[in-house]
């Protein structure tokens, strides 16, 4: 019988097997950041050990960092990125501090700098590292203890989580994006349909979309639930990697490239679930609740959890819909927002940028307006291309970069009460500031609503503009 | 990491399901660069709201919390267990967990059961009829028992060795650093470096 990709790049890294054990998983990429990492490196220094592969270790500043210029003013924030310098100053490995040009969101510099390729095993202490999968690796996150076993010994002890395909057919219609569709994905299978899977995005729809769009779909795996996603890697895979930094050269590009078209579902490959998607009829989605399974058409209206016939569904929809401040039937484009936020590491890479900057072209932002690129190179990168004139013109909010709002470590958050139209990932209560109000959503409609102060669709922008 | 092989005691009805590791640990909590001290951040939001039920004094001293269906999800933060254990928990009950926070469960000695979402609601309705209830929570049987009651549940062998003999992971494979070094050596030559 054939194989799955996922159980391809699994096996292909299994350094130990045994029986009753789980395996041993070799990892060829290991991220760090700061929030997750200094009790781990204190982990190693109490048991005298070292890093064992500092050449396959990387580590950047990103979930603390001010996005204006200066220094970190919350003493905490400060003694954190300070840890970070240190334990790698003292552990060897490679870091990319704030103000340099390699710095940014872990998950948007590994694809940048070409370390993230097909068919190897990344962690970091993050759950978004199933970004990374769109290249076809296997990407997941770690706890603080896994982050130290992987300092320590460059595997992990894990069992292969079963395999689940989402098969994506059609195309998306003009205007919709990757994140309406995993956000539609997720609003299918619920935040927990996914657990206990690798999820492979295939399909018509999932092979047209760029590798920002890939990582934008498989960054949102964890939302359902998944300990990973992950794409086949093509020629558009082929073409994102080639002259990166650190993406093979010469006669050795050859013989990735020719690996690399091996890591595919075989056809006779059966998979633990499939679950099947029509891409051409969706539209842009938004979220009206606190978890990301929470969404709907913004064509639609806030529901009414009355009408919902699952008793456990049902409560966390009221609750959801108090702490959102919403009324059930409310029509989604009347939601007003006070914020709105294109970034971090699902929507905050190139093509994101210019997305939003397109429909703020000429007009004018009602909301405060912050765009946050998701790393330096993205900065420099918008910035060569005039985008940040753009959006200053439009009257949004130019930053430096760094996680910034989507989780609210540094200074950008909600107020309580504050509403946003966030393009990052969770919508959780108090995620961007404590009672803080967050509707998940693409750059597209994250900048229309920018110009209409509610939430909107860029179609719907064109008449009323 | 504390040997976990069985234990008795009281319990925390946790109704909400979706209990994501941002509620567990809000964000602020995260910049500490110790391991200690996190019990004062679990459920920090919800604990402002006098009616939350970890407030209610009858629940005091209780080290078992019985939670909705999909507790943990989102974030890989190992911080939430922290604080789950530094608060005096040894055990959480749920009907489906977020499988980062199972496993960081599992490194850290905090027993995760999973039972029928039934079961978890008959458990909770016990509780809130008396909160004294007691309930053991045995590892070697694998079973959740409350008075005459018990409920079998699954953990795969090797996570029950493991928390049975309080074993460090890390140690254990180290004794394999042979097998890691022929690996090594047999990988391909242009997998890239960050160097
Ligand atoms: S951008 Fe958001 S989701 Fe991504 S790593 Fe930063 S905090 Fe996590």
């Amino acid at each position: 019988m054939g194989r799955t990709l996922a159980e391809k790049v699994w096996e292909q890294h299994v350094v130990r097997r045994a029986e009753g054990e789980p395996d041993l998983l070799f990892i060829d990429l290991h991220l760090i950041h700061e929030v997750t990492s200094p009790q781990a490196f204190d982990g190693l220094r109490m048991a005298g050990r070292k890093v064992r592969r500092p050449d396959l270790t990387i580590a950047t500043e990103d979930h603390n960092v001010p996005t204006v210029l200066g220094p970190i003013s919350d003493p905490v924030s400060k003694t954190q990125v300070e840890t970070l310098r240190k334990n790698a100053a003292e552990f060897g490995v490679r870091l990319h501090p704030m103000g340099d040009a390699g710095q940014g969101v872990v998950h948007i510099i590994g694809p940048q700098f070409g370390l993230t390729q097909p068919g190897m095993t990344i962690v970091c202490g993050d759950s978004h590292t199933s970004t990374h999968g769109a290249f076809g690796g296997i990407a997941f996150g770690i706890g603080t203890s896994e982050v130290e076993h992987v300092l320590a010994t460059q595997t992990l002890p894990a069992y292969r989580p079963k395999t689940m395909a989402i098969e994506v057919s059609g195309e998306l219609p003009v205007g919709v994006t990757a994140k309406d569709l995993i956000l539609a994905i997720i609003a299918k299978i619920g935040t927990g349909g996914g657990q206990g899977y690798i999820v492979e995005y295939r399909g018509e729809a999932v092979r047209k979309l760029s590798m920002e769009g890939r990582m934008t779909v498989c960054n949102m795996s964890i939302e359902a639930g998944a300990r990973a996603g992950m794409i086949a890697p093509d020629e558009t895979t082929f073409a994102y990697l080639k002259g990166r930094k650190h993406a093979p050269t010469g006669a050795d590009w050859d013989t990735a490239v020719e690996y690399w078209k091996t890591l595919k579902t075989d056809d006779d490959a059966v998979f633990d679930k499939v679950v099947e998607i029509d891409a051409s009829v969706l539209t842009p989605f938004v979220t009206w609740g606190t978890n990301p399974g929470q969404g709907l058409p913004l064509g639609a209206a806030v529901p009414d959890p009355a009408e919902m016939a699952d008793a456990t569904e049902r409560a966390a929809a009221e609750r959801a819909l108090e702490y959102m401040g919403l009324t059930a039937g409310t029509p989604l484009s009347e939601i007003e927002v006070d914020t709105v936020f294109v970034g971090s590491c699902t929507n905050g890479r190139i093509e994101d940028l210019r997305a939003a900057a397109e429909i703020l072209r000429g007009r004018q932002v009602k909301t405060r307006t912050l765009i946050v690129p998701g790393s330096m190179l993205v900065k420099l990168e918008a910035e060569k291309e005039g985008l940040d004139k753009v959006f200053e013109a439009a009257g949004a909010e130019w930053r430096q970069a760094g996680c910034s709002m989507c989780l609210g470590m540094n200074p950008d958050t909600l107020q309580p009460g504050e509403r946003s139209a966030s393009t990052s990932n969770r919508n959780f209560e108090g995620r961007q500031g404590k009672g803080g109000r967050t509707h998940l959503v693409s750059p597209q409609v994250a900048a229309a609503t920018a110009v209409t102060g509610r939430l909107t669709a860029p179609a719907d922008l064109a008449v009323t503009a | 990491m504390d040997a976990f092989t069985t234990h008795t005691g009281t319990a925390v009805p946790l109704r909400r399901s979706n209990v994501d590791t941002d509620q567990i640990i809000p964000a602020v909590w995260l910049k500490q660069v110790s391991r200690t001290g996190f019990e004062k951040g679990l459920f920090s939001a919800w604990r402002e709201d006098p009616s939350f039920v970890l407030n209610n004094p009858v629940y005091d001293g209780a080290t078992i919390l019985l939670a909705g269906p999909d507790f943990g999800t989102g974030s890989s933060r190992e911080h939430a267990v922290w604080a789950i254990q530094q608060y005096g928990f040894r055990v959480v009950i749920a009907a489906r967990f977020g499988d980062i926070f199972r496993n960081n469960s599992t490194k850290m000695g905090l027993l995760p059961v999973i039972l029928d979402a039934k079961i978890v609601e008959e458990l909770q309705a016990a509780v809130e009829a008396d909160p004294t209830t007691q309930i053991t929570v045995d590892l070697t049987e694998r079973e959740v028992r409350l008075g005459q009651d018990a409920w079998s549940f699954e953990i795969d062998d090797y996570t029950r060795w493991r928390l049975l003999e309080g074993l460090d992971d890390i140690g254990l494979t180290l004794r394999h650093a042979d097998d890691i070094a022929t690996y090594e050596n047999g990988r391909q030559p242009w997998l890239p470096t960050t160097v």
